[in-house]
């Protein structure tokens, strides 16, 4: 017994020391350079600065005429925007496709399982948002991440509609309560749990996203924050503490999110992976 | 009564917005992929695109640099994942916190650890290549050196995404029951036997899960390729989407929509067909 016990320790301070090197030295690396001069950050190594700089952080923030807050404030606003909308749209969609077993739900049900496995086409997207007027504009964006997250997001409100029991709605009908009031005062608060998963993994997942605001928002004037970095790095590919602390900067967002609501991510993705 | 208690038009705004931004644009795509376009003009050409896609070798690499990289991805974070998993479900003291580890990199997003890893991979003065000088070895360019620079951003997306198999596996391990491994080790069977038997069987559903999300992933792979090396040396490390990102920053929109179109056939064709294996894979308990 004792000797099993032993052998746990080991494997705990191996455990231990593997994932601190291989996972943490990389973000502690960054943020180690971030706060040294622009010469000891370029020799990009791990000993301690001589001096420390946190104005760096100051600096980057108010380059190109504080473009950085600028993009902070875009991608909380798009962030927020599609999370909103998706809640709505999706755990309306999610609980009348799994409470009405149909033709009509049959094909919806076919098209969003499409939607998980298949990209989207992106320039014929671009010609829609162009004929709609919302190309190029925070509101197209928004719609994208959307659509984009329709998806995921309508499986984990579906799933979770089928622990809800369908005596509640039944009494709720006999009472003479309309469908909407029933959405609205019943459903919705019990679908409280899901939304919390919804709106933690998809915030983390819109306000990291690159690939949908570098088509569908190009352009300088409405950067988000993931545009910004990658502009940085063109741009001042010598200046590495400021790179640096763009990416410290905008990584402690998500690091909140994460802190708060670890254990609600991790749950999330596996009711998520596990339906699916 | 049912169709008193649930009205269908709550399907309305859902249908709406994914229809015209996912759905149509999909299939609209089919006949751009056959014109030359400019967004307001198109001139029909037929399978033209396709043609010049497959016969332009810096375009048909992308195929093969994709399925290299969504399979050792996949395959990678699939065993590595399970090997995690195995361990973090084991008793040990300090599992939770490893966990926590292991998937923070998801949160971050994928340009900055792209940024994070090309300094770290920097030929000359790179931590990695810094390390290695001090052991006496010439660390070679990561990035820069054509026939490795693909391997360099593969492993780098393992790091980012192990986590995520590693919880979805978890997940799985937890279910089955302790009593199957009780009842075998009183029939005598070993720590091995005991995971080809009872572990692997059971716990298929999530394997399969995680190679589906891997591949699906893989395929689509592009914001860690652009962001370390933009398609090269040459066009050493191109895959489907950062060739689609080019011809559309080219203005070749309907050779562009054409590499899309590609992409999809090769999801359908692949991952399709794939699940459908895997999920024959699977045991009923």
């Amino acid at each position: 017994m004792m000797k099993k016990k032993n052998r746990y320790l080991w494997i705990d301070i191996i455990a231990v020391v593997a994932s601190i090197i291989i996972f943490i030295v990389p973000f502690y690396f960054i943020f180690l350079n971030s706060i040294k001069d622009r010469r000891e950050a370029g020799l990009m190594n791990l000993t301690l600065p001589t001096t420390i700089h946190f104005e760096n952080y100051l600096e980057v923030l108010s380059t190109q005429k504080f473009m950085l807050i600028r993009a902070f404030c875009n991608s909380v606003l798009i962030t927020a925007g599609s999370i909103v909308l998706l809640i709505l749209v999706c755990s309306l969609g999610g609980y009348v496709l799994q409470r009405i077993t149909g033709k009509l739900t049959g094909a919806v049900n076919f098209v969003i399982l499409v939607g998980l496995m298949l990209p989207p086409a992106i320039l014929p997207t671009i010609w829609v948002m162009n004929g709609l007027g919302i190309y190029r504009t925070l509101f197209g964006i928004i719609l994208v991440e959307v659509a984009l997250n329709i998806p995921f997001t309508t499986m984990l409100f579906r799933g979770y509609a089928a622990s809800i029991p369908r005596e509640i709605e039944e009494a709720a009908y006999v009472d003479g309560c309309g469908p909407w009031r029933m959405f609205v005062q019943i459903i919705f608060p019990l679908f409280i749990p899901v939304t919390a998963t919804v709106t933690v993994l998809s915030s983390v997942n819109i306000f990291n996203d690159f690939v949908n605001p570098l088509y569908f928002l190009p352009g300088g004037k409405n950067p988000t924050v993931q545009l910004t970095l990658y502009n940085f790095m063109g741009r001042y590919d010598s200046a590495w503490h400021l790179l640096f602390a763009n990416v410290v900067l905008i990584t402690i967002p998500p690091l909140i999110l994460f802190i708060f609501f670890n254990r609600k991510i991790v749950s999330g993705i596996t009711a998520g992976a596990v339906k699916g | 009564m049912k169709s008193k208690i649930y009205n269908p038009w709550f399907l309305a705004p859902l249908v709406l917005v994914y229809a015209a931004l996912f759905l149509i644009p999909m299939i609209i795509s089919f006949f751009f992929s056959m014109t030359i376009w400019t967004l307001t003009e198109f001139r029909f050409v037929g399978l033209y695109n396709f043609k010049t896609f497959f016969s332009e070798y810096s375009l048909r690499i992308g195929v093969k640099n994709t399925l290299l990289y969504a399979a050792l991805t996949c395959g990678f974070k699939a065993i590595f994942g399970l090997a995690l998993a195995v361990l973090l479900t084991s008793p040990m003291k300090t599992k939770n916190l490893i966990r926590s580890i292991l998937f923070f990199p998801n949160l971050v997003s994928t340009i900055a650890v792209g940024m994070i890893f090309s300094s770290m991979m920097h030929p000359s003065r790179g931590l990695f290549n810094s390390l290695l000088g001090a052991l006496g070895i010439a660390g070679p360019d990561w990035l820069g050196n054509a026939s490795l620079a693909l391997f360099s951003v593969i492993a780098v997306d393992v790091w980012k995404g192990v986590g995520v198999a590693t919880v979805i596996y978890v997940a799985g391990l937890m279910a089955i029951p302790e009593t199957y491994y009780e009842a075998a080790s009183i029939d005598g069977a070993g720590g091995f036997q005991r995971f080809r038997m009872i572990t692997l069987p059971l716990v298929q559903s999530s394997i399969n899960t995680v190679i589906v999300l891997a591949f699906i992933g893989g395929i689509r792979t592009f914001d860690l390729i652009w962001t370390m090396t933009k398609g090269g040396p040459g066009f050493a490390t191109d895959t489907m989407a950062s060739i689609i990102y080019k011809q559309y920053a080219y203005g070749f929109y309907g050779l562009s929509t054409a590499g899309n179109v590609i992409m999809f056939l090769l999801i359908a064709a692949i991952v399709f067909p794939l699940y459908r294996f895997l999920i024959s894979l699977e045991v009923d308990v």
